[in-house]
């Protein structure tokens, strides 16, 4: 396999559970936590700390999720306990995270070449496709349990759940604290794919969910017969794909970044407006050819 | 079986804002008895639904439900007793999830919840009989998720899964009052049919003078936080009730 492809279907993969990570929070709790940007580098900073330490990796890589749990926990607590607004409180946790990781090795980057890591015995792709696909399974499997459904209902309607003699409060929790914690477990992995961990690897990671979910999320869009999990996980193997594309046509890795707001704001409006000009697109001939050369020409 | 004892009630205390809805009031309801309230906008009958269910905090004063004083505890520690049909359709549903599972969540009200699966194939015949009860197809389109259902289907939903664990209290809060007069009728025999056959005591607020005297047994009218009427209903015609509320009406423009 062409090695541009399969890297960006390793990187998809890896990305994939933090995109399934996000889906708990910004789909099914309908909140924006942007905690993640700081939970995706603790997940390589705990990864770390515990590798130098001589640590298993599998056990390494376990504890990135339950530290990322942690950090969804405090951003949960800091809004449900102490009121603050959900956006602010996942920025303060993500604030204190960025002097946390710094803290946790006393430094911001740190190889990890000379440390085991999960990957090695087994092909890196298929270890990384058995990994997502066990993790999409348990997902689903609790998305049809009798909690699982209250984490949904909690999104949907609050009045319904408080009726049901439920607090929303603790599916809120228990949504930051399992999204954190996916997202912290995504962060371990693309640590030890990478070979180094580096205090940057949190920037704008959120964007890079959002864009996974939304490229999705635009899978016919109206059917509920796809799984939110699918999507994510098909969403951010796309998303990848697009920029291993764009960065083979000459584009800088740098400006991927941009590359990725520019998808989000695409799809976003996109499923906003389905605009004039991307529907003369699809059509052909007529006119409506006509009027897609007038857009043609205005862009 | 559901008192309301000496109870105030007053938003924005101490700002400009300053409205005191409730000044020492007190009512109580019987047991198996459907009370209707009718009253002016804004003399509180929401708001007296609102501390019953416990969505608002009482300032002072004592609600009984059963005898068992219930006034501290949180919403969803009362719901466990007390159902509720919202105005707004949407919430009484979780409109995202189909009809078979908002009634198996609806049927786990009040117990623990677990991480066993929500919805057992052997109970769906029993949600199926429910669905019949309504006389809408809603049996045949279990798996279709409540957004795409009807406002008048939705209401008829959340009637459904408010009383389905048998709540000692019902409480409706205008919930015809966003449907068509004809939707507005059968949503509202549903209702008659499901407190009736349950017999649930229910208090009911409705803006239609003549329904609430229809569905009722007892008809209240209230306002600015106090009781000005309280009869049988089979002894209030609807014209007498359509006068004192007028008259109240005109008062209050005048003054
Ligand atoms: N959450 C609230 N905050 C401030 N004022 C409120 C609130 N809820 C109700 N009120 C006020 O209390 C009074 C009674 O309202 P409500 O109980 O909704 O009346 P009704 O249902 O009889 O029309 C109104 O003056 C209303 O403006
Ligand atoms: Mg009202």
């Amino acid at each position: 396999m062409n090695t541009l492809i399969l890297t960006s279907l390793e990187q998809g993969l890896i990305f994939s559970v933090l995109a399934m990570g996000v889906i708990m929070t910004y789909k099914i709790l309908d909140m924006a936590d942007l905690s993640v940007e700081g939970t995706f580098p603790l997940g390589a900073f705990v990864f770390a700390k515990f590798a130098l330490a001589g640590f298993n990796p599998i056990i390494s890589t376990g504890l990135a999720f339950v530290f990322g749990s942690l950090a969804g926990l405090m951003t949960a607590l800091l809004f449900v306990k102490l009121k603050i607004r959900p956006l602010l409180s996942g920025i303060l946790t993500m604030t204190m995270l960025y002097s946390f990781n710094l803290r946790l090795n006393g430094r911001a980057n740190i190889p990890l070449f000379n440390y085991k890591s999960i990957y090695g015995d087994v092909p890196t792709l298929l270890l990384l496709a058995i990994i997502i696909i066990s993790i999409k399974i348990l997902l689903d499997m609790f998305l049809k349990t009798e909690i699982g459904y209250l984490l949904i209902a909690t999104g949907d309607n609050e009045v319904l759940v408080k009726s049901l003699g439920k607090s929303t409060n603790t599916y809120k929790i228990l949504g930051l604290m399992l999204s954190n914690g996916l997202v912290g477990f995504s962060g371990a992995l693309m640590a030890q794919y990478q070979g180094f961990v580096d205090i940057t690897m949190g920037s704008s990671i959120i964007v890079i969910a959002l864009a996974s979910i939304i490229i999705g999320d635009s899978i016919k869009r109206s059917s509920n017969k796809i799984k939110l999990t699918t999507r994510a996980i098909f969403g951010a193997i796309s998303y990848r794909l697009i920029g291993g594309f764009a960065i083979d046509l000459g584009l800088s890795p740098s400006d991927l970044k941009a590359v990725s707001a520019l998808i989000v704001i695409v799809f976003i409006s996109y499923n906003n407006f389905s605009s004039p000009f991307i529907n003369s697109l699809k059509k052909k001939g007529g006119k409506s050819d006509v009027r897609s050369k007038k857009y043609v020409e205005e862009f | 079986m559901l008192e309301v004892k000496n109870m105030w009630k007053s938003f924005n205390l101490g700002t400009d804002h300053e409205i005191n809805v409730f000044r020492n009031f007190s009512l109580s309801f019987i047991e198996g008895e459907s009370t209707a309230i009718v009253g002016a906008n804004g003399c509180g009958k929401s708001t007296l639904l609102n501390l019953i269910s416990g969505s608002l905090p009482l300032d002072s004063g004592k609600i009984l439900l059963k005898g068992r004083d219930i006034s501290l505890l949180p919403e969803e520690k009362r719901s466990s007793n007390i159902g509720r049909v919202h105005q707004n359709p949407s919430f009484g549903v979780s409109p995202s999830l189909t009809i078979l599972e908002n009634l198996a969540l609806a049927n786990k009200k009040g117990d623990s919840f677990s991480l066993r699966n929500l919805v057992k194939k052997d109970s769906i015949p029993f949600y199926k009989e429910l669905l019949k009860t309504l006389d809408l197809g809603l049996e045949n389109k279990i798996h279709t998720q409540v957004k795409f259902l009807s406002g008048g289907q939705r209401q008829s939903l959340s009637l459904l899964m408010a009383t389905m664990k048998d709540p000692d209290l019902l409480l409706l809060d205008e919930h015809t009052a966003a449907l068509d007069p004809k939707t507005s009728f059968v949503v509202m025999e549903k209702t008659k049919e499901l407190i009736e056959k349950n017999n649930i005591t229910t208090v009911m607020i409705s803006h239609n003078m003549s329904d609430a005297l229809k569905y009722s047994q007892r008809i209240i009218m209230m306002d600015k936080g106090e009781v000005i009427l309280d009869k049988r209903s089979c002894d209030v015609s609807e014209k007498e009730l359509l006068d004192i509320y007028t008259k109240q009406l005109v008062k209050k423009i005048t003054a």
